[in-house]
């Protein structure tokens, strides 16, 4: 073996190391700097980006919210239809009061635009939840609007000259007197979450995106699910081996690879104007997305499939199993774990899929959370597109916090995965 | 086509087949194919009824390929292809009558490597009984999951972990675990492929003894490399080489005396 190297090389003691030893390990010790090299370069891109999101979504996490004393007259509101009254004016009158020296129109607009818009059907709300409080004077807890969210969180520089600001010196002195009055709480933006869509920021939300995400999700699983199964075992064990079959593979390894906006196109073509299914509805959305998913399910089941000891199905057949029996009482209980993996992950890129559901109208702008799988919504990924094209300040924030979310969740699907695959891994 | 069998053969064979033994399995002409190749060659052989019958040969000489064709496990593979017949009491399981999973009821099979399902111990016995009807769940189960661990020897070992996966027994406990799964379900047929191959020779000598006492009942048919263990535990043996049934007889007649060249030259061990 190296009896020539060590006669030619050897001239000190046998346990010296000599030269092409050494430069074995310097190249051992260069390849393994390399890959360590490669891994904190992909961990510190990722650090990067992780870190750039959760930066920019922190401001998102709190909402700036002012407390007034607003004044319910008995007499303004009748208390068989509570709806039917005019909050507007008794907001404004509060206002008025607390700020007696703002008087022309253009001020009290300006003043306004500290609020947000719609105060006054939180007010309503209010009321008509509790009518008790008809005729009292009561502590009104509501979202400041854009400007002054940003104003409060240091998103508006009050230094910069006031035509370089979004918010003029009036402004900045009224809200100024907010925060001495102690008027002014940051609690927990909880709206982010339980809020459907607004066109204002401070009340915007992800409900329409999660409950419209969950029925595409559910619609994608139950279709994808049982029907991406059937094919792969009808394929893996009981399709005979010849050209067909082989041309079936293919395509469904092909089908995998399609770029997911082509899946958009079909959908659009297919479900709605050749089945004329409702626009943006997350019905269409789970049918377009398990039409990527089926192929992920597929191959995964396959996978697992092949996994599958053939001891297990000789020993079936053997004591006299059908080959139906085979296969559903031994096969594809010991596949089951690599099955649902391979679900869960295709589940996981489908939450996280965009361009099918644009085409699908899901990046609708939708104000209420959907009822059924039939009504329009969005869902998280086209709330994120949504979010992002918007110009209000307070937008910069929530998309990154929407980031957040989806990604929380891709996250938890995949340490489920990573859970069950471990948990019910099996040495043979 | 080359079984030889001499004069004084046929007189032993027939004193052995006499009386108590009658055939039951009657292979007739039995070829094999994968695809092109022809894995087995006009195999003619008698299987006597309760009576361990052991094939020997080295690897790759078809014996492991006869024996699934017994129980038609053969069937499993698309490019395999199956000519002549092979009667089982008369009749031929490669009628197209003859309902594979029927088939494979009557004539158990127990492989090379221990392959118990991971499930319990007791599901390991009750799954064929179950699948072929031959027992309602309960009581009834119960009595056939004592009584086919009993007959394998396995009952005292396990009968208070019968919950446990059958995975969790040792080799040996797992090939008799096995070996009583192919009795639960009442075959007339055991065929065993190389069944302790896998097992130490302490296992090994429980499972012959197993299979000496399950002679009374069933008929066996074992399929093994070692020559020691075909004169331990066979009254028959068959010697095939390159697909070609070589020698069959009495496995004491064939040990001493074989009529065949190759058979004595395998058994000496110059090859194989």
């Amino acid at each position: 073996m190296s009896d020539k190297s060590a006669a030619t090389t050897r001239t000190g003691i046998w346990y010296e190391p000599d030269a092409s030893l050494k430069r074995r390990y310097a190249a051992d010790k260069r390849l393994r700097m390399y890959g360590v090299a490669a891994i904190v370069f992909a961990l510190s891109m990722l650090a990067i980006l992780v870190g750039t999101i959760v930066m920019t979504a922190l401001p998102a996490v709190t909402q700036t919210h002012v407390t007034l004393q607003v004044e319910l007259p008995a007499e303004a509101i009748d208390r068989s239809d509570p709806r039917s009254a005019s909050y507007q004016k008794m907001l404004a009158d509060t206002i008025s009061r607390l700020y007696p020296e703002v008087d022309t129109p253009r001020e009290l607009r300006e003043l306004r635009q500290l609020f947000t818009n719609n105060a006054q059907y939180m007010l309503r709300d209010m009321v008509v939840a509790d009518p008790s409080l008809i005729g009292q004077t009561v502590d009104f807890t509501f979202p400041m609007s854009d400007i002054g969210d940003q104003l409060h969180k240091g998103g508006i520089d009050r230094n910069l000259p006031p035509e370089q600001r979004r918010i003029n010196n009036d402004q900045i002195g009224w809200y100024d007197r907010l925060v001495e009055q102690g008027r002014i709480t940051t609690p927990l933006n909880t709206g982010m979450i339980f809020n459907a869509d607004s066109r204002f920021p401070e009340l915007a939300g992800l409900r329409g995106a999660l409950v419209g995400s969950f029925y595409a999700l559910l619609i994608c699983f139950l279709v994808s699910f049982p029907v991406g199964i059937s094919a792969a075992v009808y394929l893996e064990e009981f399709a005979p081996k010849n050209r067909w079959t082989d041309l079936i593979e293919v395509n469904i390894n092909n089908l995998a690879a399609v770029p997911s906006i082509v899946f958009g196109l079909l959908g659009l073509a297919v479900f709605l104007n050749f089945f004329g299914m409702p626009r943006s509805a997350p019905i269409v959305g789970g049918l377009v997305l398990s039409l990527m998913t089926l192929p992920t399910i597929i191959i995964a089941t396959r996978a697992a499939l092949k996994a599958v000891p053939p001891s297990i199905r000789e020993a079936a057949i053997g004591v006299g199993a059908s080959k139906m029996q085979t296969v559903g009482h031994h096969v594809l209980p010991l596949a089951m774990p690599g099955i649902l993996t391979g679900t869960i992950i295709g589940l996981a890129q489908a939450l996280g899929e965009t361009a099918p559901l644009l085409l699908i109208g899901m990046n609708a702008f939708i104000t209420a959370a959907p009822d059924s799988m039939f009504n329009p919504s969005t869902a998280l990924p086209t709330q994120i597109y949504i979010w992002a094209d918007s110009p209000e300040r307070g937008f910069t924030s929530r998309t990154s916090a929407a980031i957040v979310v989806l990604l929380g969740f891709l996250v938890c699907m995949n340490a489920i995965a990573i859970y069950m695959r471990k948990r019910f891994e099996r040495k043979w | 086509m080359t079984k030889s069998v001499e004069g004084a053969d046929v007189l032993a064979d027939q004193a052995a087949r006499a009386g108590t033994h009658d055939v039951k399995v009657a292979a007739s002409k039995v070829s094999v194919f994968y695809g092109e190749k022809q894995a087995l060659f006009d195999v003619t052989i008698d299987i006597p009824a309760r009576q361990v019958m052991a094939f020997i040969g080295p690897s790759g000489c078809g014996k492991s390929t006869f024996l699934r064709c017994i129980n038609r496990m053969n069937d499993t593979i698309d490019i395999c292809r199956v000519t002549g017949s092979i009667e089982i009491d008369g009749a031929n399981v490669y009628d197209a009558k003859i309902d594979p999973v029927l088939l494979r009821a009557r004539v158990g099979m127990v492989f090379q490597k221990p392959n118990p399902f991971p499930k319990s111990i007791y599901d390991n016995i009750a799954y064929g009984p179950r699948i072929h009807g031959k027992a309602k769940a309960g009581s009834e189960m119960d009595t056939i999951v004592e009584a086919s661990l009993r007959r394998a020897g396995l009952w005292n070992e396990v009968k208070d972990r019968l919950k446990e996966p059958g995975t969790g027994l040792s080799g040996g406990q797992q090939q008799r675990l096995c070996i009583a799964r192919a009795i639960a379900v009442n075959p007339d047929i055991i065929l065993m492929d190389e069944p302790c191959s896998a097992l130490d020779p302490i296992a090994t000598a429980k499972v012959e003894e197993l299979i000496d006492e399950l002679r009374e009942r069933y008929t066996i048919v074992i399929v093994t490399h070692s020559m020691q263990q075909a004169a331990r535990v066979s009254q028959r043996a068959a010697f095939f080489h390159l697909g070609h049934l070589v020698e069959e007889g009495a496995t004491e007649h064939m040990f001493t005396n074989p009529s065949d060249r190759r058979t004595q030259d395998y058994i000496t061990g110059r090859f194989g």
